[in-house]
This record gives C-alpha cells, sequence and structure tokens, in this order.
C-alpha cells in the first residue's frame, strides 16, 4: 500500500508529461488527479490505521560502496504518516483546484498545451515529497530534497516568458543549494562518524555522538552539534530560515496552486521535518539546538515584520509562512517536537486555504495581485470571502483561552508559545507573542484590504469579478474543514498528556512512572492544573527509550511538554491577548481610520522602506554575493587564465611557435598524413629505443 | 581464457579505416554515404562485441582478464586485458563512438578522411583502456593525439590553428617527463609488464619501486623515486585531465572542435588522465601518491571554485560547458587522492556519467549550432517555444550537470565528496561549494538559451530535433536516468577491483611509513 502510495503520483508524471498526446489533455490531467486521489484516501488509511512500531520496506539498491551501503526504501513510521496526509491530501486538492484555476492562462495562447504540463510537475513534485519523507537514509532523502527543488524551480518559472519567473526560478533554486550545501557537508560529517547514513544505525549512535569530537574546519567540535547544525543549515534553505529566506517571496512569481502545494503547505516544511526526523540526534546537541531555537523566532519575527507592510497579496502571504515556519523551528528548537509537527499538520490545511483563496480572489480579479486594487469583494465572490475568513480565523489562532477549543491554529500555535516558555527560551517566547499580534495585524489588514471597503483599482475589473468554478471552491471547503476542526480533533495525540504523545508516536514510557495515577489526570486538561506542576510531578508519565525506538526521541531530561502545560496562566492567554491587539490595530487602522497608514508611512518613511524592501536583504546579498562572484568570475577568466596561464605558456613556446606557424600553413593540404605517420613511427622508434638502452643495463 | 576478443574489439575500427583509406575512392555523395555507413556500422558492431566481454565479465576477480598476448617487433610485447577498473572505460568508449559518428552524419567537407579520423582514434582510445605493456600504453596514449589534433585542425571552427596547436602542445610536453619516467621504470624493474605477464617476467602493479627520501640539488625528496615517477606521470595526466591549471587548452580545444570531435573530447579523452592516475600513480607509485596527495586535493578543490566562477562569466556556450567539465574532472581527481574505497568508485563514476552528461550537452549545442552557426550565448533566447522537445533534453542534462540526485551526476559528486571529507574536511567544504556554483552557472546558461519569450527575429523559424537526433540523445537519457536510480549496475562492477586497489594502497602506504619510522629510530 505504502509503494503505490509512493508511486501513483510518478505515474500520473509521466502519464501527463507524455501520455497526454495520446490519451488527450483532459483525460490525461484527470489520470493524474485520480492518482492522487488514490494516494490521499490510501494515506488517510495508513495514518488511522498505524500504531507503531516502525515499518521497514525495501524498493531497490540505491549507492553502496564500501562501508556505505543505502537503499531505495519506505520507512513508515508516525512521522512519516503524518506527512504522508499532509502531502496527499494537499496535492490532490490543489490537482483539483487547478483545473479551474489553470483552466484559461493568459500567460499562454490557445493552442498551447501547457495544462497537462503544469499537472505533470506537480505530480512530479508531490513524488519527490513523497521519497523525502518515506526515506529510511539520508541519501534518499537529499533526492526527496533535491526533487523537490527541482519541481520548485520548473513550477516557479512555469510562466518562462516572464522574465521575473525565471530569474525567481533561479533564484530558488541557488539559494537552496547554499542550503544544500551545510545539508551535504552534514550527511558527510555523519557517515565519518557513525560509518553509516541510516537512520536506524545514526540515531543508535547519537548518543555516543555526544561525546566525541571531530574536526572540522579549523578546529575540533562537538560531533553532535556539528552534525546537528550543518543539516539545520540544509533545513534553512528549504524552509526559508534567515537569511537563506529570499527566495520564497520571489517563488510567489509560480501559479497560485503551486504556492500553495510547495510553498506553504509541504515543501517548505521539510526543513522542520529534518530537525523532527532528526530528533534523535538534536537531542545531544544543545548548542545546535539553542541556535535553531534563535534563528526559528527571529525568522518568525521578521517576516511578519515585512508582512506588515506589503501589498501584494501572495506575497503577504508568503511572508506569513516563512513566520510561521520560525514558529514550527521554535518548538523543535525547545525539544518539543511533537508541537512543531502540530503546527506543521494544521498550517498546512489553513494556509493552503488562503493561498488557494487568494488564488480565488487572482483568478476573480483577472490575475490583479496588488491588494491596492482590491476592495468592497465581499458579496462579489462570497464563498471565497468565507473560505478565507476561516483561514485567517485559523491563522490568527481565534479560540477559547484556557480550553482546547478553537480553530486549528489557534491549538497549534498556543502549543508553540507554550513550548517556548515551557522550554526556557524567552527570547524564542517574547518574540513568537509579538510575531502572534503582526499575524494577525497583517492577516486582517489583508482581509479588510481585499474583502471590505470601497472597490479601488480598474473598474472594469472589479465589475467583471466573478466567483470561480466548483473545481475551486470544493478543494478550499475540504481544507476548511480542517483548518477548523484539525486542531481540535487531534490535540491529545500531539500536544497533550505525555502518554498520548508516547502512544502517537510509539515512543516507551520511563519505567519508572506510575501509570495508574497519571491515567487519573490524564484526561483533565494540562491547563486546569497549571501552577502546581512542582508537587506532582513525579506522577507524570516520562518519555523513555532509546533513540531511534518511537518516531521521535526526547531525552531523559526534556520535560518541556510538562513544563509548558504547567505555564503560567498568563503565558497560555498571551497569545491571545496578542491577537486580539493585532485584530483591534487592523480594525483601526483599515476600517476605522483608512486614511491613517498612508499618513503613519509618510511619517515613517525610513522605517516603512525598510520593512517595504524586506530589510534590504536582497540588495545586500547582491552587493556582497553576487556581484563579487561574476567579478571574480571575470577576474580569473581574463586575468588568471588569459594573462597568467596562457601567458607563462605563451612565454614560453614564444620560441617555436614561428615554427608553428609555419607548420600551420601545411595544415590544409594533403601532407596531414604524412605528418602523423611520421609521428606514430617516431614515437615508436624512440620509445623502442629508449627501451632498448635501458634493458642494457 | 586466451580469446583474442580484445584485439578484435580494439582493431575493428582501425580496420574499418583501412579500408576507407585504400578502397573509398571519389568524394561524390554515394562514396560519403558508404563512408558514414562504413563508420556506423563499425562502430556499432565494436560496441555489440564488448558487451561479450561486459556480460563475460566476473568483477569478483580482480585480476586481468580476457588476456590477449604476442610478441611483437624488437622483443616488445602486445599484450591486452581488462579489470574492474578498464572495463567500464572501453564499454564507455565502444557506446559512444556510434553516437558520435550518428552525431557526424550533417559533415560534408572531407568525410572519408573524418571518418577515417575517428574511427583510427576509437582505436587508439580502446587501446590505452587495455594495455598491459608498458610501451604499448605509451604508444596508444600519444598516438591519440594526432587524430584529435586533425579532427580540430581540419574540421574545427575559425580559430582552430590555435586550438590545436595549443592542445597538442599542452598534452605533448606534458608526456614527454612520462616517457622519461617510464625508462626510469623499465631500469628499476626490468620488465615493461603492467600485469598477467609472462613466467619469469616482473609485473610492474606487484613491483614496489625505490622510496628511500634523498636530497637532490640540495632538495630533500620525501618518497624518493616513486615521487620523482609520480610527478613525471602526473605533468601527464594532469595535462589531459585537465587539472587547474594546465586547463586552458580544453576550453580553446573545445570551443573549435566540431560537435563530435568536443564530445569525444570530453566524453572520452579526458578519462585516459583518471585512467592513468588509477593504472599508474596510484598502485605503482603509492609512496610517490601519498606525499602529493594533500597538494592535489587542494589543486582539486581549487579547479572545481576556478573553473565554476569562470563559467559563470562566459558568453560562448560550448566554453561554458568546457569550464564545467573542468569542475567535474576536479571531483574525479579529489576522489582518487582521497584514496579510499568511495572516492575511488566515485571518481571512475563520476568519470563514465561525465562522458555521457558533457557529451550530451555538447550534442545540445551541436543541435542549435547546426540550425543557427553561432555559440555565442545572446543569440539565443526563448527556444522553448518552437522547440519544446529539445528544451526538455536540454533540462535533464542541465540537471544531471548539477548533480542532481537520480541521474548520474549525482553519484559520483557525492561519493568524491564523502571520501574527501574522511580525509580533510577543509577541502571538502571548499569542494562542496562546487554544487552552489554549479547551479548557477548551469541554470542561467538554461536561462538565456531556451528560456523566455522568443524575440529574435533570426530564431522565429527554428526547428525542433529531427528523429536522427532524438534518437542520438536516448541511449545517454536511459544511461544517465538508469546510473542515476541503480548506480550498483556500475558499483558492483568496479567494487572488487577498486578494494583491491585500495587495499594495495594502504599496505605500501603502510610499509613505506614503517620504513620511514625505523630509519629514523635508528638514527
Amino acid at each position: 500500500m505504502e509503494t503505490t502510495i509512493l508511486f501513483a503520483p510518478l505515474i500520473g508524471a509521466l502519464i501527463c508529461g507524455f501520455g497526454w498526446k495520446i490519451i488527450g489533455e483532459t483525460a490525461a490531467m484527470w489520470v493524474a488527479t485520480g492518482l492522487l486521489f488514490l494516494a490521499a484516501i490510501l494515506s488517510w488509511v495508513v495514518f488511522l490505521s498505524f500504531e507503531g512500531p516502525t515499518e521497514h520496506i525495501q524498493i531497490l539498491r540505491f549507492i553502496e560502496s564500501g562501508s556505505l551501503s543505502t537503499d531505495w526504501s519506505i520507512r513508515l513510521d508516525r512521522l512519516t504518516a503524518i506527512m504522508l496526509i499532509v502531502v496527499t491530501t494537499v496535492s490532490s486538492l490543489v490537482h483539483l483546484y487547478s483545473f479551474g484555476y489553470m483552466g484559461h492562462d493568459e500567460n499562454f495562447k490557445e493552442h498551447e498545451s501547457y495544462r497537462p504540463r503544469f499537472f505533470a510537475y506537480l505530480s512530479f513534485f508531490t513524488f519527490a515529497m513523497l521519497m523525502l519523507i518515506t526515506s529510511d537514509n539520508l541519501v534518499q532523502m537529499f533526492f526527496g530534497w533535491e526533487g523537490v527543488g527541482v519541481a520548485s524551480y520548473l513550477l516557479i518559472g512555469f510562466y518562462y516568458k516572464k522574465p521575473s519567473a525565471n530569474a525567481a526560478a533561479i533564484k530558488a533554486f541557488v539559494v537552496n543549494r547554499v542550503g544544500d550545501f551545510g545539508f551535504a557537508l552534514g550527511i558527510f560529517a555523519l557517515f565519518l562518524m557513525t560509518d553509516s547514513i541510516r537512520f536506524d544505525d545514526v540515531f543508535a549512535a547519537a548518543p555516543d555522538l555526544a561525546n566525541q569530537n571531530m574536526t572540522f574546519l579549523w578546529t575540533e567540535w562537538n560531533a553532535a552539534n556539528v552534525i546537528a547544525f550543518l543539516l539545520f543549515v540544509g533545513a534553512m534553505g528549504k524552509s526559508a530560515q534567515l537569511f537563506l529566506h529570499t527566495w520564497l517571496p520571489d517563488a510567489m512569481e509560480g501559479p497560485t496552486p503551486v504556492s500553495a502545494l510547495i510553498h506553504a503547505a509541504t515543501m517548505v516544511t521539510a526543513g522542520v521535518f529534518l530537525v523532527c526526523r532528526m530528533s534523535p540526534l538534536m537531542e545531544f546537541a544543545p548548542e545546535a539546538m539553542a541556535f535553531v531555537t534563535v534563528v526559528g523566532a527571529t525568522t518568525a519575527f521578521f517576516a511578519a515584520t515585512v508582512g506588515l507592510v506589503q501589498t501584494d497579496i501572495k506575497r503577504v502571504i508568503a511572508y506569513s509562512t516563512c513566520s510561521q515556519l520560525g514558529y514550527m523551528f521554535v518548538a523543535a528548537g525547545v525539544g518539543m517536537y511533537s508541537a512543531a509537527m502540530f503546527h506543521l499538520f494544521t498550517h498546512a490545511f489553513f494556509k493552503a486555504m488562503l493561498f488557494l483563496g487568494a488564488g480565488s480572489v487572482i483568478h476573480a480579479m483577472h490575475h490583479e495581485q496588488d491588494m491596492n486594487n482590491y476592495g468592497g469583494l465581499r458579496k462579489k465572490i462570497p464563498y471565497t470571502f468565507w473560505a478565507m475568513m476561516i483561514g485567517t480565523l485559523a491563522i490568527t489562532g481565534v479560540g477559547i483561552p484556557l480550553t482546547h477549543i478553537g480553530f486549528a491554529g489557534f491549538l497549534s500555535k498556543d502549543a508553540i508559545i507554550e513550548s517556548a516558555w515551557g522550554g526556557g527560551s524567552m527570547y524564542g517566547f517574547w518574540l513568537l507573542v509579538i510575531a502572534a499580534a503582526m499575524t494577525s495585524f497583517y492577516s486582517w489588514r489583508l482581509m479588510f484590504m481585499t474583502f471590505y471597503g470601497t472597490p479601488r483599482g480598474d473598474k472594469h475589473t472589479h465589475e467583471h469579478a466573478h466567483e470561480s468554478p466548483m473545481t475551486m471552491l470544493v478543494p478550499l471547503g475540504v481544507l476548511a474543514l480542517g483548518a477548523i476542526f484539525a486542531g481540535m480533533i487531534w490535540f491529545k495525540p500531539f500536544f497533550g498528556d505525555t502518554k498520548y504523545v508516547a502512544a502517537f508516536y510509539d515512543i516507551p514510557l520511563a519505567e519508572h512512572a506510575e501509570a495508574g495515577e497519571s491515567k487519573a489526570d490524564g484526561a483533565e486538561d494540562g491547563a486546569k492544573t497549571a501552577g502546581d506542576h512542582g508537587k506532582d510531578e513525579k506522577h507524570h508519565d516520562a518519555f523513555g527509550g532509546a533513540p531511534g525506538e518511537g518516531a521521535l526521541y526526547f531525552a531523559p531530561d526534556n520535560h518541556v511538554l510538562d513544563e509548558a502545560h504547567y505555564a503560567p496562566k498568563w503565558v497560555k492567554v498571551a497569545p491571545f491577548v496578542a491577537m486580539l491587539i493585532g485584530f483591534i490595530m487592523a480594525m483601526w487602522f483599515y476600517i476605522w481610520n483608512p486614511t491613517l497608514p498612508g499618513r503613519l508611512a509618510a511619517n515613517q518613511q525610513p522605517l516603512y522602506q525598510f520593512l517595504l524592501n524586506k530589510w534590504y536583504f536582497d540588495e545586500l546579498f547582491d552587493v556582497i554575493f553576487v556581484r563579487p562572484a561574476k567579478a571574480i568570475g571575470r577576474f580569473l577568466w581574463k586575468r588568471g587564465d588569459g594573462d597568467v596561464i596562457d601567458g607563462t605558456l605563451n612565454g614560453v613556446a614564444m620560441g617555436i611557435v614561428p615554427f608553428f606557424t609555419r607548420l600551420a600553413g601545411k595544415m590544409q593540404s594533403g601532407y596531414v598524413f604524412t605528418y602523423a605517420f611520421a609521428m606514430v613511427i617516431g614515437i615508436a622508434v624512440l620509445v623502442t629505443w629508449m627501451t632498448m638502452t635501458g634493458g642494457a643495463k | 581464457m586466451d580469446t583474442h576478443l580484445l584485439s578484435i574489439i580494439t582493431f575493428m575500427p582501425a580496420f574499418a579505416a583501412l579500408i576507407l583509406a585504400v578502397f573509398l575512392r571519389g568524394d561524390d555523395e554515394a562514396a560519403q554515404r558508404n563512408a558514414k555507413w562504413l563508420a556506423m556500422i563499425t562502430t556499432s558492431v565494436t560496441f555489440v562485441v564488448s558487451l561479450f566481454v561486459l556480460f563475460e565479465f566476473d568483477p569478483n576477480d580482480t585480476g586481468m582478464q580476457f588476456v590477449v598476448e604476442a610478441e611483437w617487433l624488437l622483443g616488445m610485447q602486445y599484450r591486452l586485458g581488462v579489470d574492474g577498473i578498464s572495463v567500464l572505460f572501453v564499454m564507455l568508449t565502444t557506446f559512444m563512438m556510434p553516437l558520435v559518428i550518428a552525431a557526424s552524419w550533417n559533415v560534408e567537407h572531407r568525410v572519408k578522411e573524418y571518418m577515417i579520423a575517428f574511427l583510427l582514434l576509437e582505436t587508439l582510445m580502446l587501446g590505452v583502456f587495455m594495455a598491459l605493456d608498458l610501451i604499448l600504453f605509451y604508444l596508444f596514449f600519444e598516438a591519440g593525439l594526432i587524430p584529435m589534433f586533425l579532427i580540430i585542425g581540419i574540421w574545427g571552427g575559425a580559430n582552430r590553428i590555435y586550438a590545436s596547436f595549443k592542445f597538442f602542445l599542452y598534452t605533448f610536453l606534458g608526456s614527454v617527463l612520462m616517457l622519461v619516467a617510464m625508462v626510469g621504470m623499465f631500469a628499476d624493474a626490468g620488465s615493461t609488464c603492467i600485469a598477467a605477464c609472462q613466467d619469469g617476467q616482473v609485473a610492474l602493479l606487484n613491483h614496489t619501486f625505490g622510496s628511500e627520501s634523498f636530497s637532490l640539488l640540495g632538495i630533500q625528496i620525501v618518497g624518493g623515486a616513486q615521487t620523482l615517477m609520480f610527478l613525471a606521470f602526473f605533468a601527464s595526466f594532469a595535462v589531459k585531465m585537465p587539472m587547474w591549471p594546465v586547463h586552458t587548452w580544453l576550453p580553446d580545444a573545445h570551443v573549435q572542435a566540431p560537435t563530435a570531435g568536443s564530445v569525444v573530447l570530453a566524453a572520452i579523452l579526458l578519462k585516459l588522465g583518471g585512467y592513468g592516475f588509477l593504472r599508474f600513480s596510484l598502485p605503482m607509485f603509492p609512496v610517490g601518491a601519498e606525499v602529493m596527495s594533500e597538494f592535489i586535493l587542494w589543486i582539486s578543490a581549487i579547479a572545481i571554485v576556478y573553473t565554476s566562477l569562470v563559467a559563470l562569466v562566459q558568453e560562448d556556450m560550448k566554453k561554458l560547458i568546457a569550464y564545467s567539465s573542468v569542475a567535474h574532472m576536479g571531483f574525479v581527481t579529489m576522489g582518487i587522492f582521497a584514496g579510499n574505497q568511495q572516492g575511488i568508485d566515485g571518481a571512475i563514476f563520476q568519470m563514465l556519467s561525465h562522458g555521457f552528461i558533457s557529451g550530451a550537452l555538447f550534442l545540445c549545442v551541436g543541435v542549435i549550432y547546426d540550425r543557427m552557426h553561432t555559440r555565442e550565448i545572446d543569440a539565443y533566447g526563448g527556444l522553448v517555444n518552437r522547440m519544446p522537445a529539445y528544451a526538455l533534453i536540454f533540462m535533464l542534462f542541465t540537471m544531471a550537470n548539477v548533480g542532481l540526485p537520480g541521474t548520474s551526476g549525482f553519484v559520483g559528486e557525492f561519493l568524491t565528496l564523502m571520501a574527501v571529507f574522511q580525509v580533510n574536511t577543509w577541502v571538502a567544504a571548499v569542494a562542496t561549494t562546487g554544487v552552489i556554483f554549479s547551479a548557477a552557472y548551469a541554470l542561467w546558461l538554461y536561462r538565456r538559451v531556451v528560456m523566455g519569450d522568443l524575440i529574435k527575429e533570426s530564431l522565429k523559424s527554428i526547428t525542433d530535433m529531427n528523429p536522427r537526433e532524438k534518437w542520438i540523445f536516448a541511449p545517454l537519457v536511459v544511461m544517465t536516468i538508469l546510473l542515476g536510480v541503480y548506480p550498483a549496475l556500475i558499483l558492483d562492477l568496479i567494487g572488487p577491483s577498486v578494494t583491491a586497489l585500495v587495499e594495495n594502497y594502504d599496505a605500501a602506504k603502510e610499509a613505506a611509513m614503517g620504513a620511514l619510522e625505523t630509519a629514523a629510530v635508528s638514527e
């Protein structure tokens, strides 16, 4: 069954890419979509029926060289199962949605068959993503990792006639390669230290790594920290964390369904998945984990600030994605991998929905993406409006404080913020709370600018604004269900009491735990016992088992889950308050006092420009990386190759050049074979003579 | 297993060349067609025959197989054979040649001579990979220069004379030193036999050359005679690879060579150096190799970064791919001199894979060069609009060139980098930046040529690939993906031979180091 899930999208991609000429465009697209839905259904079956232990399915041998041995294979555990449903569900819905969205594209002429190509890329992407999440070793993961990068490259550059799309595609690939540079070094270092890159072996060796040093570059390092750090650099690239984030906003050049699938729900979360997957290693690398937390929190804050002032609807959501990924890394960084996965899971639904909703708006507005030209669309496209509303309620985290009732984002985001507090990262906690306020602000700003107020921009476009077809609305509806309920349904296994989480991920409980007592209060919410965690801590279950035994590993001294559950009330209410502040600010700026944003921007020009230009990262990187690389390249070519190397050798050869020029004159003539023959004979005679004399000794 | 299979494979193309030279008269269309077909059939049959070798080859036997031997003039011996290291290079050569001939179907100028040159070249290259005698090896190795020299010089572009002489000069000067070393080897071992010798003869592969350090002209030479011999061979092989900083002949040669010439040059001739390192430098002069390995690792890493940066700013398509070739060869030398199983496995894999990929990339350039007669990148743009099949194939090989996992380009890079990381993390880190640069220059090239809107007037009527062109690419596409997904096909074949090589290398190093230590103690 798992093999079917894995290869269905590949078959779909091949049929769509090459078979459409035989079976027709529409048929090919339906085949690909059908296969994806099949994969999605099977994935849900796997997810709901799976209950540990980890399964391995070998498919084919891969790279084997000396002690290095890797296979193409499937590792099925809870992490894989979660990712399976996220990827296949969103992907199948996006396929369906694309029938409507890509139906008539103005970037292509009527006779051009761009649709099957689009579907083929989408299906190929899904295949690569599935390879990434099901892999049981780092090389196969790297295959998926780069495979999704290529699919992303192809889809960002899908409108190949637009120079901006082409530039964005290359940027995405190259920036990701910077991350892959770290990832690859991490893999090499793991192989050096553990002589294997299979997860099972690596996890088993993780505790030893914590006590070993390895020489890397200029000095000795703790092995676990170095490896974890290098792998995380890969994750930073794929998940668009600070410094390597610049490609993500530009990636919005791709068609909107692509943004929903790749740049919101799945590919960009691969980095988070990697960190969670490597939890047995991460647990032994405290410094690297602290780095993860700081980068995650800073990104969450940074991206949110930029999101405040963007006017392109897709870019706002792109920065929002960047910021939410930062949240996930904070959770992973403080050791609460389960909360990171929780947010990854719920975020996939509501962010995919926001993007698809935005796509619906763009579709309605004839590919207008600037929110300055929207306004008052609520009545024109009501279904889209309600979908976006649900998405916004989810991302901003609306729910009833101190209970577990609320939209998906309410539960998962609060879980992360509590984990940050519980993990003792005050930096992470405060930045995330501030970012939560900004999240709320820019999300509501998007809603107000798009759906409320009076229509702005081209009148004609507004008059012709129309609701999207059913193929686009149905996926929105399905995702809306996820955005509303996913948090409430799966709260317990992701962030409930230790024993639920342990059972979900098939982690054995520590032996000293008193199962009977913890059962009594296990059903109660952690929130209710807040404040008195000190006294009954020992009655609680604790995670146990060896690294690699369950889908996640928590070190014996990792009590973040308990700490988070017993966080003070103000900590638990903080994100909700932040959300309210953001909401009220947005109301104030865009409903009650619509001229305020313009005035503020004029007053605070430097700050506004700083944010609008995304903290000038693009300009900075251009100056310190892109231009110097080209300049050095040119210098090495003209000066290095031309003057120094050729110059020297030509100088040496100057004496014999006249001889060659004379000879060159004969080149065209018929003497050339005589000459060649003479040379062969000459060499033969020479060698023979040398040998004979040598032999005489 | 005394069959003449290898002799047949080696000399069949030469025999066809002889027939062409002697019997084919005239330069009319019929004669041209005959010449092309004869070359096509000969190279194809050679490939089919070589398949027998591949199927009968026993990977677990690390010795020479299919050995053929005969007395030759002046007491020299003719001896051919293949082991796990050379058999795949033989296959690469026989596999590529029919494609090269098919890619030359449009040649009109001096077709007969053209085909003769390529057929001779095939014989000589096969001879290099099979030769088990020093002199025989040298003959094949050097004589291979001549047909290539002529191919560039006669059928090349505008500046072909300069390029052909540069090519000739570089490679020839490197060889002179090798010749001297060969004489030295004979003097030391009293035999020119490389392996699988007659009774009583010393096999050079089993002979231990002196490695006592001595001082020469006031310079202390660590590793003694071995180091000197190593350096002499290195001079020749480094030019052939080519390694930085003796690489500058390659871009010129590629740019001026006709498409088929570039393909042979990139796919096969560049592998002679790497093969030489594996056949001679590492097994015969292990101490010399050990002394020099740090240095070579560094210049390999520099080569990767340096040539990648240079590739970034090229304006000529072939030059860009040529510089990219130099970078990829950097991975090969790095893998070889990492001196462990992954490194050498990876280096061999990389050489084969580079044969397919760079060959295909030069063919890609050839496809549009045939139509537009320019290699200038700026002359193109938006080809995807009229050439979708071409865009697809070019994309595949661009991705293979940047080492995308799932294509054969990945396996070699990955293994060599992994290998060198075990030896020297600095070199590994510097070399790994190559994956970033390669993505930048390859995709930038692709974008400028293929992507965008088709606005240039001259390109408005360009046609997509014809069936002949598609059929040339088909085998390369299959190999690139097949080896990328299932590299065990290659790794299983070379594994035991490489293991033996690595073990011998390590043992020799150990012994030499032991000797050095005893010497130090006794002092």
